[in-house]
């Protein structure tokens, strides 16, 4: 008996981390899965963009070249399904277990083992779904979106893999979700109110709250289609007296808000940054937790504008067109706030800076397509066309990416004690800043003229900007090769950093030494 | 220095112009279409754009301004305001007003393109993997339309022409200036019926019928594409609608009827092995010679030989199905969209007693057309 209490005191004093492979599989320390999640999230963002690369490829001339049409298709799938549930969300949910406790004085989060639980079943979840491409049959073929019946009675088998990756994915997220509220409303440190958290903090909270309220809806569609495919029901087959069109109000229940799940963090992470660099306090605290709270609200009426064309009654088309355009109300609050934040401040523009400015200016023209979009007799016109591919890729490159390039600079001397090459993360920002500009503005144009999406060939009108897109992914791809090479650099020969790393930043992550001690904030913190 | 920069814009300036004027292919906006409701949207959506430019212009402006101007590096010291209610009402109230001042317009364009008012020709469209099918409902016609661009194109081996992708056997054909609904569904998968130039985008599902509708002001030819992924070749079902004066249409009307009325009639007559064959002969000759050879011998190893075949010698059922949705992967297509009922039965009977090949059996067209609409 008192040999177990004395090792017990033993591991408290030294607070080290377990040795060998043993450390990161049986780890409950949030700054160990943390850095699991974000590793596995890179992973999966060039495997994800080494698909789009196949695409680009096979789009880069009129004709078949490289790939059959039923090749591009999965890729365009698999493109999509990683890069969202693997690539995004799982960067954010590493940000957060690294972020989170440290900036509201927690020891660690509030359920450490599930913590463990809900990293370790993503690679199985990924697994499963990556496995499909060496199957006979192929691996998914049917969008990301998977509208039904072609993912169901005219998938190929292998969507039963497509579906329980899904079910564990979607497992994974909810949990990470309850552990991150449990997490803010439980272990801030005494003096900190809700009103005084920081916005990544508060971003989370509310990007937590949506998570846990769609991703049981997504679970019950892939089971609806689940059922379709095995069990002889007919939610969504029209032969059966299905509906078709149910899959697609159920899907975008869940996809709507999925949006905003990938964005809101982006925001929180934005909104750290352009004070620090702005050596100005953050404008308008207040109103961008309002807003905030108003885009996740309103993110919940809005899912059927992209459902425009399916012949939705008109009051139908009005209620989400109207409902649509609102949510640009609360969005452009949060523009003008990060704006009046710069306003008269004194920048300076490390990395982290440049990809918060850059992120500003370019989610914003995403900001702008969106709208575009959301007048449903223009979506006519737009909708399934490339102008909807730059629109998201818009949103969700320079707004979601980027913000984790930002973060990920910002933080990553706080992680690992050691400074990044400023010169190298300059001109991984530049190279990536031109790379998706390229990429993605053309789509804008080749939208407009007519080019349907999800096409693995087309007509000739479309050849130059094309051509134009396919070199700029190519550019864009290849720069996050430097990306990684930055990362390794600054773990294994960076410049030490100190405690605070930038000029006076705000918030209790920067009152601890760098690296980051394994064991930080064991005794509640005050807050000024 | 100047005499340098001067040539240089020059050229600049000249690539510009050329590449404007010569290549036309640098299309960077939405087409106005040839209708009203496609003029409508187009306005609306120039409208929406210059609104987000100017306030790109005013945001990006201030904030390019700060960037350049409120540098620490130029000895700006921060200024220490961080709230103002007043200044966060004006601009949630800003953005609110322009806005309702957008949803205006945008609402009476909606309205006008519900008008549900009585359509003067009423057409079925209905999507295929990967074709289309038209129903002109009251006159009694109706026919496939598939993509036409010659395979050897696709694959790089031969110059793709100016309709590359966007051309297809049979055309919807409309009168102009006439109502005209289209009634769109599916029959497998969700499809989605677009063009462009008359702002029709539908999407085509199965178990539902949508209607749109439109009036096309001038004759001419307008072209679109599938809009909603549909599986393998959705990249290759494209719509090309002819719109017509109303006696060229009317012409155009009566020789399909004509023809339709001669097709039933041949479908269901009941044909001899003689009338199939020599109905076989002409269509293998124009359809399958090419890979199987005249003579029923093939091109081996690539092509097989039918001549003494085991398909064309066994059963007959898996004959008519290996013609009908031919062999995925391979170069034997599926002929059972290409070609009518009437050739398929004479070109399968062909092949199973021609060249030594003696059944002695055939198939009825009208079985053929009872398989496909069993389907
Ligand atoms: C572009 C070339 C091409 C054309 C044109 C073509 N075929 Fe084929 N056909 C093939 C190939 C290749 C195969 C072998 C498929 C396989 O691998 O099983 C085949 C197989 C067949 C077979 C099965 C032969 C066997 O015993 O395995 C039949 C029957 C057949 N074709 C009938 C037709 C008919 C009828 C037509 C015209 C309406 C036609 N084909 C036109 C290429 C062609
Ligand atoms: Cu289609």
């Amino acid at each position: 008996m008192s040999a177990v209490l004395e090792s017990h005191d033993h591991s408290h004093d030294h607070h080290g981390p377990a040795k060998g492979w043993r450390r990161w599989v049986y780890t409950t320390n949030h700054k160990d899965i943390g850095t699991l999640y974000l590793w596995f999230s890179f992973i999966m963002f060039l495997t994800g963009g080494c698909m789009a690369l196949v695409i680009r490829a096979e789009l880069f001339e009129p004709g078949l070249q490289i790939v059959e049409p039923e090749f591009f298709n999965q890729m365009t799938t698999m493109h999509g399904l990683i890069m969202v549930f693997g690539a995004v969300m799982p960067a954010f949910v590493g940000l957060a277990n690294w972020l989170i406790p440290m900036m509201i004085g927690a020891p660690d989060m509030a359920l450490p083992r599930m913590n463990n639980l809900s990293f370790w079943i993503l690679p199985f979840a990924f697994a499963l779904l990556l496995s499909t491409l060496f199957m006979e049959e192929g691996a998914p073929n049917f969008g990301w979106t998977f509208y039904a019946p072609l993912s169901t009675t005219y998938a190929p088998s292998t969507v039963t893999y497509f579906i329980f990756g899904v079910h564990i994915m979607g497992a994974s997220s909810i949990m990470g979700a309850i552990n991150i509220i449990a997490t803010i409303l439980n272990l801030r440190t005494p003096q900190m109110t809700l009103m005084k958290m920081p916005l990544f903090v508060w971003t989370w909270l509310i990007t937590a709250y949506l998570l846990i309220a769609v991703m049981p809806v997504l679970a019950g569609v892939v089971t609806m289609m689940l059922m379709d495919i095995h069990f002889g029901t007919s939610f969504f087959s029209a032969a059966g007296g299905g509906d078709p069109v149910l899959f697609q109000h159920v899907f975008w229940f869940f996809g709507h808000p999925e949006v905003y799940i990938m964005i809101l963090p982006a925001f929180g992470i934005v909104s750290q940054i352009i004070p620090t660099f702005s050596r100005k306090k953050l404008f308008g605290y207040t109103s961008m937790v309002y807003a905030t709270s108003s885009i996740a609200f309103l993110s919940f009426i809005v899912w059927a504008h992209h459902m425009f064309t399916v012949g939705m009654p008109l009051a139908g088309e009005l209620f989400f067109m109207y409902a649509t355009m609102l949510i640009a109300v609360p969005t452009g609050v949060k523009v003008f706030n990060w704006v009046a934040t710069m306003f008269k401040g004194a920048l300076t523009f490390e990395t982290p800076m440049l990809y918060a400015v850059a992120f500003v200016v370019l989610f914003t023209i995403g900001g702008f397509s969106g709208l575009m979009l959301a007048i449903a007799p223009v979506d006519f016109q737009y909708h399934d066309t490339y102008f909807v591919v730059a629109h998201f890729h818009y949103v969700l490159v320079p707004g979601a990416i980027f913000g984790i390039f930002a973060g990920v600079y910002y933080w990553l001397p706080k992680w690992c004690g050691n400074m990044y090459d400023e010169k190298l993360g300059k001109l991984h920002f530049w190279l990536s800043f031109v790379g998706m500009n390229m990429t993605f503005f053309p789509m804008h144009f080749v939208g407009l003229a007519g080019m349907p999406r999800r096409i693995p060939d087309y007509a000739l009108q479309f050849a130059d900007f094309n051509q134009i897109a396919s070199v700029g992914a190519f550019i864009f791809g290849t720069t996050q090769l430097l990306f990684l090479f930055i990362v390794i650099k600054t773990i294994v020969s960076g410049k030490k950093a100190t405690a605070e790393v930038w000029d006076n930043p705000e918030g209790l992550e920067w009152t601890i030494p760098s690296p980051a001690p394994y064991h930080t904030f064991s005794t509640p913190p005050d807050v000024k | 220095m100047l005499s340098k920069a001067i040539p240089c814009r020059l050229w600049i300036g000249v690539l510009l112009f050329l590449s404007l004027t010569v290549r036309a292919d640098w299309e960077v906006n939405m087409t106005p279409g040839v209708t009203e409701v496609s003029q409508q949207i187009y306005d609306l959506h120039m409208i929406i754009f210059w609104i987000c430019v100017i306030i790109g212009v005013v945001v990006f402006g201030i904030m390019f301004w700060s960037i350049i101007a409120h540098r620490k590096s130029l000895g700006a010291k921060p200024a220490t305001f961080h709230e103002s209610t007043t200044v966060e009402i004006i601009w949630t109230a800003i953005p609110f007003a322009i806005l309702i001042g957008m949803a205006i317009p945008a609402t009476s364009a909606l309205i006008n393109i519900y008008d549900p008012s009585e359509s003067d020709l009423d057409i079925k469209v209905t999507g295929y993997q990967w074709k289309w099918h038209y129903d002109y409902i009251e006159e009694g016609v109706g026919f496939f339309s598939n993509l036409s661009t010659p395979t050897d194109e696709i694959y790089n081996r031969r110059d793709k022409n100016e309709h590359y992708l966007l051309e297809v056997d049979e055309p919807l054909v409309v009168p102009i200036n006439k109502k005209v609904r289209f009634l769109v569904t599916a029959n497998d998968v969700i499809h989605s019926w677009w063009v462009p130039e008359i702002a029709v985008k539908k999407d085509a599902i199965p178990g539902f019928v949508n209607e749109a509708w439109t009036i096309i002001p001038e004759p001419g030819i307008y072209r679109g594409q599938c809009a909603e992924l549909c599986g393998k070749d959705h990249g290759f079902m494209p719509i090309v609608v002819e719109a017509k004066t109303q006696e060229d249409y009317d012409a155009w009307i009566a020789q399909r009827q004509e023809a339709a009325a001669k097709e039933r009639e041949l479908r269901d007559k009941v044909w001899t092995l003689e009338g199939l064959m020599a109905r076989g002969e002409k269509v293998y000759a124009t359809n399958c010679a090419a890979c199987h050879n005249a003579d029923g011998s093939g091109i081996p190893p690539a092509f097989p030989a039918l001549k003494g075949s085991a398909i064309a010698t066994g059963p007959i059922q898996s004959h008519i199905d290996i013609v009908l949705k031919g062999k995925p992967g391979t170069y034997m297509a599926a002929f059972g969209s290409q070609l009518s009922p009437v050739e398929l039965a004479a070109v399968i009977t062909y092949e199973r007693n021609a060249w030594g090949n003696s059944k002695g059996d055939m198939i009825q067209p009208v079985d053929i057309a009872n398989m496909q609409t069993a389907e």
